[in-house]
């Protein structure tokens, strides 16, 4: 089994966010940044997988610039066999990402290619699937439970008040959710052994695109609410207000 | 004309409450940019409620019949789309587990720029200029599209659904012939509530405060007392395995925007905040007055919650008539 997955390193999750000046982006001094944390899913899934067939081969992929190698030797340290770096910017157009990606593992002979189902920063659910579409391979997005056998992948996803289940044959991309699995710390072990893992660094071209981004800003402040009480004696005017000034009962 | 093409969506053959939204949103870049709206509509048979599409702005109903298109066909929807979108000025998706699925899909095929999971879409200088939460909802995004067809999908209780009376003429189109390699073979329903935390117009979320997982059952009471809430919960009890992973609110869950929210026994978290913030009320209830929830709370409760929810509960139903 060759499986690939397809990594982005984001801030922190428990990070707060800056606007750099110009107003487009963030301002990343002093911010730690992680792996995305659906991407860990999708390498946890990975090599498990390769466990359970017992033999194969896991390989991760980042694009960005120099400092996504930190994010690939976490991967490497968690047990992937080896990473490229795709050296150049990302793009607001996921689309443009979708096809500097599917560049470079076309023709890699892939199994299965493991994404996040989405990037915890530009929100955009976008890449996997698009990938899939310019590779022409089956797609399922958003999995938190997969099966592979005899050649096709058997997954759930989660919709509005269920759980879709969902087949395809292989070779398939998948993007993967929260529930998938739990994602493995590196070991130090694996942390020694991810030094002397390959590397590679190629160049990847991603143009501008189709869409351009006008504006970032912090999202307004809420107006400053009040305490309406102590304990339950407080609820019955928690209560009118609900209904009287917000209007929601 | 150019058109704008709204996709819209339904279950067991009924038309779902944000295709109306999607229609709504279709039809205010439709008028800003003097174009009708076909409004599609993908299924195996007769959709109730698709006569609303008109009402809601629709100049046309595409109905697309095929005996696949029961269920979510991946590979069959995103064919029909792209086929019936490709000289369209934009394409309106919900943001939804299916839109967001579609819309990328969908935009592969046509080489077309994507705006995803959008709060408010304008027009300026004839293109279409979406905003759209990032980072959790920490920050918020303005991209415009430079090229047709634009692609957007919009997430659900963002954008109202309102009255826009046009022909809504129904209209039949073939499906055009696609190989479906992925198949939906069945759905399970959830094992909670049926209402989804991202689509409930109202929220009743617990965290650790709750102190065990039994304890939800207290909001499981408030939210069917409110009737026409969803339970959702925080990630430190989503991560202990208190409740499903599908019901967490916030940077790695969901982002949400019901008109009541009400969060129990949260302190605060910043990448919870980021995904209720949006939320039109906020209402707390936390033993820490100090607790950071406070802050983003439009009402709060300061005490005890094992007897605060309770009452409130109590007093809802009363108020409801109940």
């Amino acid at each position: 089994m060759k499986i690939a997955v397809c990594l982005k390193r984001v801030p922190d999750t428990t990070a707060k966010i800056a606007i750099a000046a110009g107003g487009a982006g963030i301002d990343e001094a002093g911010l730690k940044f992680v792996p995305n944390p659906y991407d860990e899913f999708a390498l946890e899934e990975a090599l498990k997988l390769k466990e359970a067939a017992g033999a194969g081969e896991t390989v991760v992929y980042s694009l960005g610039g120099d400092a996504v190698q930190e994010t690939l030797r976490t991967a490497l340290a968690m047990g992937m066999d080896r990473a490229v770096h795709l050296q150049g910017t990302g793009s607001a157009d996921p689309l443009e990402v979708a096809r500097a990606l599917a560049a470079e593992l076309a023709g890699g002979g892939y199994d299965l290619i493991l994404f996040g189902k989405l990037a915890v920063d530009d929100y955009n659910h976008a890449v996997g699937p698009m990938v899939a579409e310019i590779l022409g391979l089956p797609c399922i997005t958003a999995i938190s439970a997969l099966t592979i056998a005899g050649g096709t992948a058997s997954a759930e996803r989660e919709v509005e008040g269920g759980l879709e289940q969902v087949t395809c044959p292989l070779p398939a991309v998948l993007t993967c959710d929260k529930g998938l699995n739990s994602p493995r710390l590196p070991s130090l072990k694996g942390i020694m052994a991810a030094k002397k893992k390959p590397l590679d660094v190629k160049p990847a071209a991603v143009t501008a695109g189709r869409v351009s981004v006008v504006g970032l800003t912090l999202p307004p402040e809420r107006k400053a609410g009040r305490i309406v009480g102590e304990g339950a004696d407080a609820v019955p005017e928690l209560v009118r207000l609900l209904r009287d000034e917000a209007k929601v009962l | 004309m150019p058109t704008i093409l709204a996709v819209t969506e339904q279950r067991d053959g009924a038309l779902r409450k944000v295709s109306l939204e999607v229609v709504s949103a279709a039809r205010t870049l439709a008028d800003a940019l003097g174009a009708e709206v076909h409004a599609l509509v993908l299924a195996s048979g007769a959709v109730s409620g698709a006569e609303q599409l008109g009402a809601h702005g629709a100049d046309k109903v595409l109905a697309v019949t095929h005996a696949d298109f029961a269920r979510y066909s991946p590979d069959g929807f995103a064919a029909t789309v792209a086929e019936q979108g490709k000289g369209a000025a934009a394409i309106v998706f919900a943001a939804t587990a299916t839109g967001r699925d579609l819309a990328p899909r969908v935009a592969a095929k046509l080489g077309a720029g994507l705006a995803t999971d959008a709060t408010e879409l304008a027009v300026d200088g004839g293109k279409i200029v979406a905003t759209r939460p990032v980072y959790g909802g920490k920050a918020l995004q303005k991209v415009r599209l430079e090229a047709a067809p634009a692609i957007v999908s919009i997430r659900p209780n963002t954008v109202p659904a309102t009255a826009s009376a046009k022909a809504g003429v129904m209209e039949p189109v073939a499906a055009p012939a696609f190989t479906a390699r992925v198949t939906v073979t069945g759905i399970k329903a959830a094992a909670s509530a049926a209402l989804d935390v991202a689509e409930a117009p109202v929220v009743v979320s617990g965290g650790r405060g709750l102190r065990e997982p039994e304890q939800f059952k207290l909001l499981e009471d408030l939210a069917a007392a409110f009737g026409n809430a969803a339970v959702g919960a925080s990630r430190a009890v989503v991560d202990a395995g208190w409740r499903e992973h599908g019901a967490q609110v916030g940077q790695t869950g969901k982002t949400v925007s019901p008109n009541l929210y009400v969060a129990v026994g949260i302190s605060g978290a910043i990448q919870h905040l980021a995904g209720m913030r949006t939320a039109r009320t906020i209402v707390a209830i936390n033993r820490d007055k100090d607790a950071p929830i406070f802050k983003v709370a439009d009402y709060g409760v300061v005490g005890d919650l094992f007897e605060i929810l309770p009452r409130l509960t109590a007093e809802v139903k009363t108020a409801r008539g109940d």
